[in-house]
C-alpha cells in the first residue's frame, strides 16, 4: 500500500524558520549593516520643554571639516503623523520645541567624532514658554496651547453613553467607585532605533533601511517628508530587534536620515543610542482613570462609567486612536448593557506617546478587573462567578457593534482555576501569601486599515520555479514574533509540504508586495488568511498540471504534498514532475493571494470614532498570579503565573506560548517596577537600570494553557496571540497583594517603597485607633 | 594612540594597531565586522554584548580591547562547528530561548560560559548566569529551558 501522506505542521512546535541566523550572529540588524561610504549621523536635542525657537545656528559647524550636510527645521516644512488626521508633528521642530529631546538639528559627517563635534557648535536661540509635564498642568484653564489646532492642548475628547447608565445604577444592589493611577511606560525593546539612508542622486532615488513594524508606513511618511514620488523610495527592513508597538510609527530617525542623506548626496548611518530611543519614546501613556460599576447580588454587571485621562505627550502620534480604544475596548470581553466613556487624550511637554503592545486597553482593564475583585469581595462572591456571571455568548454583537464570533473566555476561566488549584487555595493561603485572578482580551487586527485605500486589507505572492521552491513574497515586517514562521506554515500546510520546501522574503519594498505591517496583531489573521489563499491558488495550477500529465480530471487528483496522483493505484507524479509540467505554459508561476476583512467586523457608527475597536476575532486570557510579599521589606515575588489564552487554533504552539509569556512578563514590568519618570521635563529613567525591566532573577514561572474556540474566519481557526494576555497580569498581581496583606494598590507600578508605605501606613493607622479606644476604656 | 593588539580571536591569533580609547565591543563590530555581538545600551546595562575571555563571560561594552592582549575572546561566531550549531545555539533555537533575535548572542555567550564550568547547572545557577542580561521578548521562561535543552545535548556529547 502507498503510505504517502502530506506533511502537517499546524498545532505542532515548529521553532521559528530564521532562527538559525539568529542564534549564529548572521542575522543581520540595521545597525550591523555596512554600505560603501556611509556617513555618520547624529541629532541634536532641545534641552527645553517648550521654547519658541528664535534662532538654529548652525555657521560654526558648517566650518567643521569632514561635515556633509546639516539639516534643521528649514529644510523640511511638511509634517508627518501615522494618523491621516493628525499629521502635525515636524521631523526637526521649526518655530517651536514641544519636550525635552525634540530633534532640532542633524548632520552627516565623516565619522563619528566629527558629527559629534559639529553638534557641539550648533547654536539654538530660544524663548521659553510655559511648560506642561503633567496632563493636570495642561487642562488648567490658562494654559499656553501647545499645538495651535488643538485648543486646551485636548487632543481629543470623547463621550458616548450607550443604554441608560443613571437607571442601571440605580437597580444595582452595590455601586462602588475607584480610582487609578497606570505610570508611563516605555516598550524598551532590545534594538535601539537605527537607519541607513541611501541617496542616488544620479537617478534621484532613495533607499532607506529602518528598524521599523511597518515598512509600508515608513515609505508613505519618507514620500511626504522629502516630497519625492513614491515610486522614488524603497524601504528595507533588516532583522528588527523588537518593537512592542513604538515601531508602528514611521519615526523621527528614519526620516531624519533620509533629508540627511539627500542633502549630502550619499549614504548616512543613523543609530540612536538606548537614550535618545527612550525619549524617540511612543510607549504607553500616563492614565488616569475614574470608574464606576454597580453590580447585583449575583455578580451581574447593571452598569459601567469610566472616565479616562491620558498624558499624550508633545505630538499626536496615535493618541486618537488610543483614547477611542480605551472606550470601546470596555466591551467584547463580558456582556455590558449600560456603558458610559468619557475620554481625554492630553497633549503635554513630554515625550510622544504611541502604540504599545495592548494599545489602548491594558490600563483600563487593570481598573475594571480590579474593582471586580473588589466587589466581588464585598458581596461575599468568589472572583470567577462575577466573571461568569457577566459572560458573552457568542456569536454576537456587542451594544458598540463589536462582532464576537468566538468567545474562549469561559474555558480559560476554567483552566486557569483548575491548574492553580484555586477551589482549594483561593483565599485560603497563610499571610503574605496571595492568588490573584483577571482576564483580558485583545483585537486580531484593526478592520479597518488606518490608511484606507479600498485595497484588500492583505496580499501575498507566492513564486514557484523550475528548481520546486517556492518563494513567499509578503510585507509582513517579522520583527521576532514568528510572523515569517507561521506564514510559511500556513503556505506548507495547505500544499502539503515540508517547510523546507518554502523560502520567504519579505520587507523590502521593492520585491514584496505592500503591507499594512505588523501591529495590533494583524498578521497572523489578515495575513494568514491570504497565504492560505495563495497557496491554494498554487494548489490549483498544479492540480490542472497534475491532471493534464496523468489524463485525468482535476476533481481526481489527489495531492500528497511530494506527490500528486490520480487515485491510490497511480504511481502519480513527484512535486517536481507537477512543477516541470505546470510550468510548460506559462514560465515561472506567480500566484496572489488576498484578504480582506468582511463589514460587519468594521464596528459601529453610534459615536465619533466607533470603528475603532472593530476587529474580526478577539482573543482572550484568564490569569492566576500567585504572590509571597515580605511584609518587612515591601518585596513583592511573583511565584508563579497561570495563563491561558484563547488564540482560536495556536498555529504554532511553541511560539504561542512564547507570545503569551512575553506579554504576560511585559504585563510584570509594568505592573511592578518600570516607570518612565520626569524631572523638569527630562526623562530620568532613560536607561536600562533607572528603567527597571525584571531580570530573570525577578521572573516568575508561567504555565501557558492554550483554548482554541476555532475562530470561523480565522487561519485554521486561529486568532491572535501575542497581545491579549498582556493587561489581565496587572489585576490579578494586585489581586493577589490584596489576598495576601489586604491591602489594595490602585497605582501602579507596586515598587516595594510603596507597598512598604502602605504597610507602615497601616501599622500607624491600626496603633492609633488603638490609642483611641484604648483612651475610651480608661 | 594606536598600539599593537596581539590576542587570540576566535581560535585564531590576530595583531591589529587599535588605539587605547577602543572598547571591545566597537573593535569587533566596527574593525573586526564581527557584527554578531550586540549594542544593547549605552554602557553595562543589557549584557547584549557579551563574549567570553578565557571562558569567562564579559560586557565588550566596558571592556577596552587594549586590556585583552594576550587574552583568548570568543564571539558568538565561533560556536558553531562545521557549520553545525553548537549545543547552546541549538538550545536556543529548538526551545524559543530567542525571538527577536537582538539579545540572544550575549545569552548565547553567557550560558556557554555558564556550561563550559557547569555541565548541569540548575534552575537556580542558571538565573544566576544570566542575571545581568535583559530580554524583552520572551519572559525568560523559554531561556532558562533553551539552557537545559543546550545541558542535556551536552551531555550527549555537543560543545557547549
Amino acid at each position: 500500500m502507498n503510505e504517502i501522506v502530506p506533511s502537517h505542521n499546524i498545532g505542532t512546535y515548529v521553532p521559528m524558520v530564521d532562527g538559525p541566523e539568529k542564534v549564529s550572529g548572521r542575522a543581520k540588524y540595521t545597525a550591523d549593516l555596512v554600505l560603501p561610504g556611509m556617513l555618520a549621523g547624529r541629532i541634536l536635542r532641545s534641552p527645553y520643554s517648550h521654547a519658541e525657537i528664535l534662532e538654529v545656528d548652525v555657521s560654526e559647524a558648517a566650518k567643521l571639516p569632514g561635515v556633509r550636510a546639516i539639516v534643521t527645521g528649514a529644510d523640511c516644512d511638511k509634517c508627518f503623523g501615522v494618523l491621516p488626521v493628525a499629521r502635525t508633528e515636524h521631523v526637526l521642530a521649526r518655530e517651536r520645541v514641544r519636550y525635552r529631546g525634540e530633534p532640532v538639528a542633524a548632520v552627516a559627517a565623516i565619522d563619528d567624532a566629527t558629527a559629534k563635534e559639529a553638534l557641539r557648535r550648533i547654536k539654538l536661540k530660544v524663548r521659553e514658554l510655559p511648560a506642561y509635564h503633567t496632563a493636570q498642568e495642561a487642562l488648567a484653564p490658562n494654559a499656553v496651547t501647545i499645538h495651535e489646532r488643538r485648543p486646551h492642548n485636548i487632543e481629543r475628547d470623547v463621550l458616548f453613553e450607550l443604554g441608560d447608565v443613571e437607571a442601571a445604577f440605580a437597580g444595582a444592589d452595590l455601586l462602588r467607585e475607584g480610582t487609578y493611577n497606570c505610570a508611563e511606560v516605555c516598550q524598551n525593546q532590545m534594538e535601539m532605533h537605527a537607519a541607513i539612508a541611501d541617496y542616488d542622486a544620479v537617478r534621484e532615488r532613495m533607499t532607506v533601511h529602518a528598524s521599523t513594524q511597518v515598512p509600508y508606513y515608513v515609505h508613505l511618511m519618507l514620500a511626504q517628508i522629502l516630497d519625492m514620488d513614491m515610486s522614488r523610495i524603497r524601504v528595507i527592513k533588516p532583522h528588527v530587534g523588537g518593537g512592542f508597538g513604538c515601531r508602528t510609527e514611521a519615526l523621527n530617525v528614519e526620516l531624519i536620515a533620509a533629508l540627511l542623506a539627500r542633502k549630502a548626496g550619499g549614504c548616512v548611518r543613523l543609530v540612536v543610542n538606548r537614550e535618545e530611543t527612550f525619549i524617540t519614546h511612543r510607549g504607553r501613556p500616563e492614565t488616569d482613570i475614574r470608574l464606576k460599576i454597580g453590580m447585583r447580588k449575583d455578580g451581574r454587571i447593571t452598569a459601567v462609567e469610566c472616565e479616562c485621562i491620558q498624558r499624550g505627550g508633545a505630538h499626536s502620534g496615535y493618541g486618537i486612536v488610543t483614547i477611542l480604544y480605551s472606550g470601546s475596548m470596555l466591551y467584547a470581553i463580558y456582556d455590558l448593557d449600560n456603558v458610559k466613556y468619557i475620554g481625554k487624550r492630553v497633549l503635554t511637554n513630554t515625550p510622544p506617546c504611541g502604540a504599545f503592545r495592548g494599545h489602548g486597553t491594558v490600563d483600563v482593564r487593570f481598573a475594571f478587573e480590579s474593582l471586580l475583585d473588589e466587589m466581588a469581595a464585598a458581596l461575599k462572591l468568589d472572583p470567577f462567578a462575577v466573571r461568569r456571571a457577566n459572560l458573552l455568548r457568542a456569536p454576537t454583537f456587542t451594544p458598540n457593534d463589536l462582532m464576537v464570533n468566538s468567545y474562549g473566555l469561559p474555558e480559560c476561566l476554567d483552566w486557569v482555576e483548575r491548574e492553580s488549584g484555586w477551589k482549594a487555595r483561593g483565599g485560603k493561603l497563610p499571610r503574605g501569601k496571595g492568588l490573584g485572578m483577571a482576564c483580558s482580551h485583545y483585537i486580531s487586527g484593526a478592520s479597518k486599515p488606518v490608511n484606507w485605500t479600498g485595497e484588500p486589507h492583505a496580499t501575498v505572492k507566492l513564486k514557484l520555479d523550475f528548481d520546486g521552491s517556492i518563494v513567499l513574497l509578503t510585507g509582513a515586517a517579522e520583527i521576532g514574533q514568528g510572523s515569517s514562521t507561521v506564514l510559511v506554515q500556513s503556505v506548507a500546510e495547505v500544499l502539503g509540504l515540508d517547510l523546507s520546501r518554502i523560502r520567504i522574503v519579505s520587507g523590502d519594498s521593492e520585491v514584496v508586495p505592500k503591507d499594512n505591517g505588523s501591529y495590533s496583531s494583524r498578521v497572523t489573521f489578515m495575513v494568514g488568511n491570504a497565504a492560505i489563499e495563495a497557496a491554494q491558488n498554487l494548489k490549483a495550477v498544479l492540480v490542472a498540471a497534475a491532471a493534464r500529465k496523468l489524463d485525468a480530471k482535476p476533481g481526481e487528483i489527489e495531492c500528497l504534498g511530494e506527490l500528486y496522483r490520480a487515485g491510490a493505484q497511480d504511481k502519480g507524479l513527484t512535486f517536481n514532475e507537477v512543477v516541470t509540467e505546470a510550468l510548460k505554459d506559462t514560465g515561472t508561476i506567480t500566484v496572489t493571494g488576498n484578504y480582506s476583512t468582511i463589514p460587519e467586523s468594521h464596528g459601529g457608527k453610534k459615536y465619533r470614532g466607533a470603528a475603532i475597536g472593530g476587529t474580526m476575532g478577539y482573543s482572550y486570557s484568564a490569569q492566576v498570579v500567585e504572590v509571597s510579599v515580605d511584609e518587612e521589606t515591601g518585596v513583592v515575588t511573583v511565584d508563579k503565573v497561570w495563563v491561558a489564552h484563547d488564540c482560536g487554533k495556536a498555529l504554532n504552539r511553541l511560539t504561542v506560548e512564547g507570545q503569551v509569556q512575553g506579554s504576560v512578563w511585559m504585563g510584570m514590568g509594568q505592573a511592578m517596577s518600570e516607570e518612565a519618570a520626569y524631572h523638569d521635563g527630562l526623562m530620568v529613567t532613560a536607561n536600562m537600570l533607572d528603567y527597571r525591566v525584571p531580570t530573570i532573577q525577578d521572573s516568575p514561572p508561567i504555565e501557558v494553557g492554550i483554548v482554541e474556540s476555532i475562530d470561523p474566519h480565522g487561519p485554521f481557526g486561529a486568532k491572535e496571540a501575542g497581545e491579549g494576555s498582556l493587561a489581565a497580569f496587572l489585576p490579578a498581581l494586585t489581586n493577589a497583594i490584596a489576598d495576601a496583606i489586604g491591602l489594595r494598590f490602585n497605582n501602579l507600578p507596586v515598587t516595594p517603597d510603596r507597598v512598604f508605605a502602605a504597610l507602615e501606613k497601616r501599622a500607624r493607622d491600626r496603633k492609633a485607633e488603638r490609642v483611641t479606644n484604648g483612651g475610651g476604656r480608661s | 594612540m594606536p598600539r599593537i593588539l596581539e590576542f587570540t580571536l576566535n581560535g585564531r591569533t590576530r595583531t591589529d594597531a587599535v588605539a587605547d580609547n577602543v572598547l571591545l565591543l566597537d573593535y569587533l563590530r566596527e574593525i573586526v565586522g564581527l557584527t554578531g555581538t550586540k549594542t544593547g545600551c549605552d554602557g553595562g546595562e543589557c549584557g547584549a554584548c557579551t563574549v567570553l575571555v578565557d571562558d569567562k563571560p564579559r560586557l565588550s561594552c566596558l571592556t577596552l580591547a587594549a586590556s585583552i592582549a594576550g587574552c583568548r575572546v570568543d564571539t558568538i561566531e565561533s560556536l558553531a562547528q562545521e557549520g553545525r550549531l553548537s549545543a547552546v545555539q541549538r538550545g536556543f533555537h529548538e526551545k524559543l530561548g530567542s525571538q527577536c533575535g537582538y539579545c540572544t548572542p550575549g545569552y548565547i555567550m553567557a550560558s556557554a560560559g555558564l556550561l563550559r564550568r557547569n555541565r548541569n547547572p540548575s534552575d537556580a545557577e542558571i538565573r544566576e548566569a544570566l542575571g545581568s542580561n535583559i530580554c524583552r521578548c520572551t519572559g525568560y521562561v523559554k531561556i532558562i529551558e533553551a539552557v537545559k535543552h543546550a545541558a542535556a545535548l551536552c551531555a550527549d556529547g555537543l560543545t557547549p
